[in-house]
């Protein structure tokens, strides 16, 4: 059809050699790394026979397990409070027109987004030693809060933006208040977005390095940091069976992201 | 609604409007508050930090305020780590263009849209999965008796790559290459492909439909991906920290640094603020040639 419109048969043999060679490029590091994950050599890169030897030892590291523990707290906390913050925030630029200060708050809220992990990670440090805020869990989680709004907001408010806003008054019309023309036709019309926007926000906050080592205090550490840590002092296999535990975790999100954003298409048509 | 202003003009209206502006704004207020708590407040704090003083022990002062971290930046050791970080996020971005821009054109022109769902969730996967993961793969594979070190040996083409330059590259590539991808595909997924069909039509060549019209159309995918290539590869501390060496130190990692071992806060601070510019050097090029386009 019209898709090839462009590309001779010739060239599109060699866009598909090169779509291969990428997708290999792609998938070859991260496969080897989870297939010497169920490797019994203390070796990363001899084959030594099925084993679950290195899950069973990274089930027995307590610091480890703590650190599992604090990155689900801070996530699960990031999430829903950004979640709600950066949903009223992606309501009140989509569905007021004119309020104080909405073109600051507009170009503040695009900032986080864009601005490199390092040095977002140096300003909260800075910030949390000037105003005497001991470093801890909680600075972690604030910190994880402060990027995540933004990403909330974004994906929130391109779903409002395509919303007719005539459904919400139409609600109004038939005399329900502004509250359940809310949670009666708008929210159940942007869930998707919410839902889309909040696994971005957990992913964000699982996978976040930068930020979180400057800020965290002792004892607070998260899965990712604690990682990186292992990893720069000596690789294992046991970084092998953490990081496919990760990458599972990842990919069960992809899927779950894909799933809302199929409903979100089906129930705009 | 209309039918309370239709009996009660004017003055109903504007009261309604002012209490419409006074919900937008109770809205927004929660976050409002926190960004300029959390993010506002910080910006502000890390500049005047940068031309503040330090104590003996490596303690910052708010006092004695100097351009002193901002003259270290053009000592020959600290600008070359600049360019260096510039260089390799300039180098980034444009094999991430080269290399991305045939395969997302690739994965667009597959015929069958299930085909291509597949393939786009293919793409997805390495985009969300866990980056320090992703670099953590190539320590092992550029590592002694790694997979790539023993094929260059092989080969006799090169040795053990960790802790160099090619390392951190390669590691960048790795890590941004989906970045590119995804966007790029998004703009040539939209795109109307009977304008390429009617060009051909009109007796262009293959190559000549693409440069004039393909090209054009995919322009906010380009511009969007090298952005989403070009920030964080700037400021990138986990790559090169993990597969760089001494002679590789980037600005991610020296600004880092600066608030461990070096102990220099105001330095750091400059440092950070260097990162700041570039990148809003970048978003503003961006958002003009944005503009141009549309």
């Amino acid at each position: 059809m019209s898709r090839r419109a462009g590309t001779s048969k010739n060239a599109d043999r060699v866009l598909s050699l090169h779509g291969l060679v990428v997708f290999a490029f792609l998938y070859v590091p991260i496969g080897l790394l989870v297939f010497f994950s169920f490797s019994d050599s203390a070796s990363l890169n001899v084959w030594g026979g099925w084993s679950l030897r290195w899950y069973r030892r990274m089930f027995d590291n307590g610091p480890l397990l703590t650190s599992i523990r604090n990155s689900v707290v801070v996530a699960l906390v990031s999430t829903v409070v950004s979640t709600v913050l950066g949903t009223a925030a992606a309501i009140a630029l989509e569905r007021y027109r004119r309020w104080l200060g909405k073109r600051t708050f507009d170009a503040l809220l695009y900032l986080p987004v864009i601005i490199p992990d390092v040095t977002m990670g140096v300003m909260l440090l800075m910030w949390f030693t000037t105003i005497g805020w001991r470093l801890s869990l909680t600075t972690i989680i604030l910190s994880h809060i402060a990027f995540n709004i933004s990403f909330v907001a974004i994906v929130v408010r391109a779903r409002l933006a395509g919303l007719d806003p005539a459904l919400e008054e139409a609600a109004m019309d038939l005399y329900a208040d502004r509250w359940r023309a809310f949670r009666r036709v708008t929210l159940p019309l942007i869930a998707p977005g919410i839902a889309g926007g909040a696994l971005l926000a957990l992913t964000l906050s699982l996978d976040d390095v930068v930020i979180t080592s400057l800020v965290q205090g002792p004892g607070s550490t998260t899965l990712p940091v604690f990682v990186f840590g292992l990893i720069k002092r000596q690789v294992t296999p046991e970084i092998n069976a953490v990081s496919t535990v990760m990458l599972v975790a990842s990919i069960v999100l992809v899927f779950g992201s894909l799933a809302f954003q199929r409903r979100k298409s089906d129930s705009v048509q | 609604m209309t039918r309370l202003t239709e009996s009660h003009p004017e003055g109903l209206e504007r009261g309604h409007e002012r209490a419409e502006a006074r919900r937008g704004f109770l809205h927004a207020l929660p976050a409002y508050l926190y960004l300029v708590v959390f993010f506002a407040l910080p910006l502000v704090i890390v500049f005047v930090f940068s031309f503040a003083s330090r104590s003996r022990t490596g303690k910052p002062v708010l006092a004695d305020w100097n351009l002193e971290s901002y003259q270290r930046l053009f000592e020959p050791v600290v600008a070359q780590i600049i360019l260096r970080s510039l260089w390799l996020a300039v180098l980034n971005t444009v094999l991430c263009l080269l290399i991305g821009y045939p395969f997302a054109y690739w994965l667009a022109t597959r015929r069958s849209a299930a085909r291509r769902a597949v393939l786009l969730v293919l793409v997805l996967i390495p985009f969300w999965s866990n980056f320090l993961v992703r670099t953590y793969a190539w320590r092992v594979l550029l590592g002694e008796h790694g997979f790539v070190t023993e094929v260059g040996r092989a080969l006799g083409l090169w040795d053990k790559l960790l802790f160099t330059q090619p390392a951190v590259f390669l590691g960048l590539l790795y890590g941004y290459l989906p970045f590119m991808v995804l966007p790029l595909y998004a703009a040539l997924e939209r795109m109307d492909w009977s304008l390429v069909e009617a060009a051909r039509d009109l007796y262009a060549s293959g190559l000549t439909a693409f440069r004039r019209v393909t090209l054009p159309l995919s322009k906010p995918g380009i511009i969007a991906g090298s952005i989403l290539v070009f920030v964080p590869s700037l400021g990138a501390y986990v790559t090169p920290d993990i597969l760089g060496g001494a002679k590789t130190t980037l600005i991610g990692n020296y600004v880092v640094r600066q608030f461990g071992a070096a102990r220099n806060w105001p330095f750091g601070a400059a440092l950070s603020f260097v990162i700041l510019v570039a990148m809003l050097v970048a978003t503003i090029v961006y958002f003009r040639t944005e503009a141009r386009t549309l």
